[in-house]
């Protein structure tokens, strides 16, 4: 059975048909890529997952649990983690407390309240900072972090949670190439105790980190498969040729 | 600060008005701070909080009046009880739906709130309506009775210092790093997997106890409660008092309401301007919010300090301390 099984989800702003009988599988302890052209839907199905967005039709079925209409801190709980395409850092939080913050939320109300962990997390905290590279900039404010560092902060934040499923809405945009291929390398570890949906642009990006690719195009799936299998599709070339 | 809140009763000496007037200072400091917590602290614009400052107050004068009863280890934690209650039903409806409420709708449901009970209050003859109720019952502690003057300030005080502690260890502590973040992105926090809307009925409930046993001590002080202690006046007059100062500071709203307090009592005196001080005090109030929207507290601390870390201090110790 996979971790997320997507069957008919659609999805529309007003006149706008953004998704159309979307049907994803995802198994777990894979990297799995959303591409597309523009406006294809892909941030839309991410958000669908994350519950940002609810579907008009179809179902979302995480680990065994009906999610279609639950609200995104009862996705979170189960698992369920976003990292939004626009960062989203609390900026006027340092980078530390950015991090306890997602870390902690975990936490009964009670212990929140006595502050009765704030000591035991703080090695995860600094672990996490260490690996993101962000260790020496831990007491900054994060909204005077670089937009670089900002995007692996947001990484370490949706790693915090300790997810099953981690979704990464654009991880590298903005980046230097530099900054890209630190990112992979980042990301690549978590493989072993975590799915990953990932929606990117850079290609190049995308190749060298998924397993299987979902291709979406004008709301509707348009072919999915292993990364060679889609490299090959000749419905895909014909896409990434006339429109992107 | 506190050592001058000490030392100003001795030193007003024989001017009972002045110390009357900084008790009033100090019980209203409770309805301050009450409404940094929803809106300093957690970004919740209540327009509503002397609706529990003056129900809270209603109810120790009936029970005075009533009950023949002012024992004040019963009938200050009654009043706590009663804003927490009150505020928390309140919370159910505004800030418990399925989806999050906008800060327009919570707003303006606490103002909706405050208005119709004082409204509802004028027109009850039970209640004294507009005359509202006089003559209450002494705060008593055993058989010691609670009178204007020196003991009610202290009293006072000390309610105050222990209010402000209580909140301050709310700030500081892990649940006051959620309610920054929540005051920065609810949304963002909502991922995280925190139930927003649940954090802010608390403290908002929270908020309402605190408002609570502020009306309560105004009731005993001024001998009298009225329709306008729970209405939009009073509700707008705590929004002055925390903006004046610096919200989310919890001082800040203290020092708002010395502030504002002072300055009415001094502009009210002035010959010159007897008449238009309301206006007066409302320019100085505007040209606050307008060139200094972070209070006066603002021009002292730095916005790090202001909001403060939560988690291991910077080494060399320039960060603003843990939870400001």
């Amino acid at each position: 059975m996979a971790l997320l099984e997507i069957r008919g989800v659609s999805k529309s702003f007003r006149t706008l048909r953004a998704l159309e009988g979307v049907d994803v599988d995802v198994q777990a302890g894979t990297f799995h890529g959303l591409i597309g052209p523009n406006g294809s839907g892909k941030s839309t199905l991410l958000k669908a997952i994350a519950g940002a967005h609810f579907a008009d039709d179809g179902t979302i079925v995480f680990d065994g649990h009906d999610i279609t209409r639950a609200m995104p801190y009862e996705r979170a709980r189960l698992g369920l983690s976003l990292k939004f395409q626009i960062t989203a850092v609390l900026p006027e939080l340092s980078v530390y407390d950015n991090v306890l913050l997602a870390i902690q939320s975990g936490e009964s109300l009670t212990r929140l309240l006595l502050s009765s962990s704030r000591r035991a997390l703080d090695g995860e905290v600094t672990a996490l900072l260490e690996r993101f590279r962000l260790i020496d900039r831990a007491h900054d404010l994060a909204g005077e972090l670089s937009h670089g560092q900002q995007q692996w902060l947001e990484i370490a934040m949706a790693l915090a949670l300790r997810p099953k499923l981690l979704l990464l809405d654009e991880p590298t945009g903005g980046m230097s190439p530099e900054e890209r291929r630190v990112t992979g390398t980042l990301l690549a570890p978590i493989k072993a105790h975590c799915t990953l949906i990932i929606v990117e642009h850079d290609l190049h990006f995308i190749r060298d980190i998924c397993d299987h690719l979902t291709v979406l195009d004008q709301g509707r799936v348009l072919d999915h498969g292993d990364v060679e299998t889609i490299q090959r599709s000749p419905k895909v070339q014909q896409v990434f040729t006339t429109r992107v | 600060m506190l050592l001058v809140a000490l030392v100003v009763p001795f030193a007003l000496g024989e001017r009972t008005d002045l110390v009357t007037l900084a008790t009033n200072v100090l019980i209203l400091s409770l309805l301050a701070i009450s409404f940094d917590l929803c809106w300093g602290l957690s970004g919740i614009m209540s327009f509503g909080q002397a609706l529990f400052f003056g129900v809270a107050g209603y109810v120790i004068a009936l029970v005075g009046r009533d009950l023949e009863f002012s024992q004040l280890w019963a009938v200050l934690p009654l009043a706590m009880l009663v804003g927490l209650l009150l505020a928390g039903l309140f919370a159910a409806f505004l800030l418990l739906g399925r989806k999050p409420p906008t800060i327009i709708f919570v707003a303006l449901g606490t103002l909706t709130g405050s208005y119709a009970a004082e409204r509802l209050v004028s027109g009850w003859q039970y209640v004294g309506a507009g005359n509202g109720l006089s003559s209450i019952k002494l705060l008593q502690l055993g058989t010691y009775e609670f009178v204007e003057g020196m003991a009610f300030y202290f009293l006072a005080l000390i309610v105050l210092v222990l209010v402000y502690l209580g909140a301050r260890f709310l700030k500081q502590s892990q649940l006051g790093l959620v309610l920054a973040g929540m005051r920065q992105n609810e949304e963002r926090l909502a991922f995280f997997g925190y139930r927003v809307q649940l954090f802010k009925a608390l403290v908002f409930s929270l908020a309402g106890m605190v408002a609570g046993l502020g009306g309560a001590l105004y009731s005993y002080h001024q001998g009298f409660i009225g329709p306008g202690n729970m209405g939009p006046g009073l509700s707008t007059t705590a929004v002055i008092y925390c903006l004046f100062g610096g919200s989310g500071t919890l001082i800040g709203p203290v020092l708002g309401t010395v502030a504002v307090e002072v300055l009415t009592y001094v502009l009210a005196d002035i010959d010159a301007i007897k008449r238009i001080w309301p206006v007066v005090l409302g320019l100085v109030l505007l040209a606050v919010v307008m060139f200094q929207p972070k209070g006066f507290l603002g021009l002292l601390v730095s916005d790090r300090e202001r909001i403060g870390s939560y988690g291991r201090r910077r080494p060399d110790g320039q960060d603003g301390g843990s939870g400001g």
